[in-house]
């Protein structure tokens, strides 16, 4: 290959193999993510190395409570998967955009603007991105509203959304499990039942559940820790242990001449 | 004209001694000698109309229109140079474009007329271009109700109940303030526009002028569109049986 593959992961570049979620419900959304941050293979991203004062001994710390449900306006919020690095940019100038919009116009923008804003730089710049978003929020003019935005770009407002490598363990469960009329609680609880599959089938995510509702009136924040997370089916032992083999001493090996 | 001859005048970059810019006043100069174009902001929208000055019978009917449509759901009307008028209204259409284009949401009135006055006021900074010889009425309905703006040849823009710019904006503008504008239909409004203008044509001055109206309301489903033909009927019908009853 003559061009460089900007779809490869970086050596020692950060990534968010990820499950994130976003769901709508009357009044409001609900968002979530996993807290896993993952570097290649490995599962945990040393970010913060200090260095003990008079001993020379570095000391290394994991950060296993990374938070991607990331602030874009009042009631507005993204969903962040793929680099870390690439979608902290576009949600620092979605965040700018909408700073520039809401100043102008004096009114708080919408989630559509916020979201084709957002699918803009994604889409302009998809061969140097790997970045797949969820954005999501309320506003006054449409109500509550979720927009996927996927790897290369496009815009598609769903009732819910999923992402992030997880996402593909858990399409069956949510196609099976959402229903529209949902209430708050209901939907808090989905959120939270999705992400817990996602993260127990797949290896890139996992730690603990973030959550926020996001309603006209405040933005709520929801954690569930580690030890917590809700529990389901987690298989067990089908074959047992090896069965030895029965050795029928009755049967005399046949004699064979020398 | 004190003006004149005091070498003040010759560029738009140069102030007056008195802080004017001369050639700004002249530009509104070019504004009054033009028809007149109205706007009335009413309860459930708004309507345009303008006085088109015909001046010659060799023209076709309804061409070179004074009315232009920028995006759905807003209208302009100029007085003052037409060519000037076409201008403004190509970089309000490239506004709304690039505005639906980033924020996929209907551009908001308040701020189109914000960019098309920034747009006007950078041609009263510099000598080698000329300010815009035209005032432009600016009407729309957006999220937030019907608006209505005119932008001056200075580039300063004012926000209206009713607005008249061009030559018999004087009398428009005592008949528009006789109106109770926050009560009126779209529909009342058209007959009271087109009363309106054919009431300011000085016809012992000017020959000839033909009657243009537009409307944007619950009635045209939030769309600029020209007043349909039997309401404009209706409209220029009254409006002169009204004015031959005040002769």
């Amino acid at each position: 290959m003559d061009h460089i593959d900007m779809q490869q992961l970086k050596s020692g570049e950060v990534n968010l193999g990820t499950s994130i979620m976003a769901v709508q419900f009357e009044g409001g959304v609900v968002i979530g993510a996993d807290s896993r941050t993952t570097t290649g293979s490995y599962i945990v991203i040393f970010f913060q190395i200090s260095v003990d004062s008079g001993a020379s001994e570095h000391r290394l710390q994991a950060n296993r409570v990374t938070d991607k449900l990331t602030y874009l306006h009042d009631r507005i919020y993204c969903c962040r998967s793929g680099s870390a690095a690439d979608t902290q940019a576009i949600a620092d100038m979605g965040h700018y955009y909408l700073q520039m919009q809401a100043q102008t116009l004096g009114t708080a923008p919408t989630i559509l603007t916020a979201a084709a804003l957002m699918e803009k730089m994604c889409y302009t710049n998809k061969d140097q991105l790997s970045a797949g978003i969820i954005v999501a929020g309320w506003d006054k003019s449409f109500g509550p509203s979720v927009y996927n935005i996927p790897l290369g770009g496009g815009l598609f407002r769903q009732p819910w959304a999923i992402g992030g490598s997880g996402s593909t363990y858990v399409y069956g469960y949510c196609d099976a499990t959402y229903q529209e009329g949902w209430g708050r609680d209901q939907t808090v609880e989905f959120v939270k039942n999705t992400l817990a599959l996602a993260m127990s089938r797949d290896g890139s995510s996992g730690g603990c559940i973030r959550m926020c509702v996001i309603t006209e009136d405040n933005v709520e924040r929801l954690f569930v820790p580690g030890d917590q997370l809700p529990r389901f089916w987690e298989g067990r032992e089908v074959l047992g242990e090896a069965k030895k083999p029965q050795i029928n001493r009755d049967v005399v090996p046949m004699a064979v001449e020398a | 004209m004190t003006s004149i001859g005091t070498g003040y005048d010759l560029s738009a970059s140069t102030y007056s001694p008195d802080g004017r810019i001369f050639q700004v006043e002249y530009a509104n100069k070019a504004v009054e000698n033009s028809g007149t174009a109205i706007g009335l902001r009413v309860k459930d929208g708004i309507v345009l109309a303008v006085e088109k000055l015909v001046h010659s019978k060799l023209l076709i009917p309804e061409a070179n229109r004074r009315i232009q449509t920028v995006e759905k759901h807003i209208g302009i009307a100029t007085a003052g140079l037409l060519a000037d008028g076409r201008q403004l209204a190509n970089r309000a259409k490239d506004e709304s474009a690039s505005y639906r284009d980033n924020f996929r949401a209907q551009v908001p009135i308040k701020y189109l007329a914000d960019r098309l006055g920034s747009y006007m006021q950078v041609y009263t900074l510099y000598s080698s271009v000329r300010p815009f010889g035209i005032s432009t009425v600016v009407g729309g309905v957006d999220d937030d109700g019907p608006s209505l703006y005119v932008i001056e040849p200075s580039g300063v823009f004012y926000g209206y109940h009713g607005a008249a710019v061009g030559k018999g904006r004087q009398l428009a503008k005592t008949e528009l303030e006789k109106l109770n504008l926050a009560e009126l239909s779209i529909r009342e409004a058209v007959m009271e526009a087109a009363r309106i203008i054919h009431l300011v044509h000085d016809d012992s001055k000017e020959k000839d002028f033909e009657l243009e109206m537009s409307w944007i309301g619950d009635e045209t489903k939030g769309l600029h569109l020209p007043v349909p033909k039997d309401l404009f009927a209706e409209a220029d019908a009254k409006a002169r049986a009204a004015l031959e009853d005040f002769e």
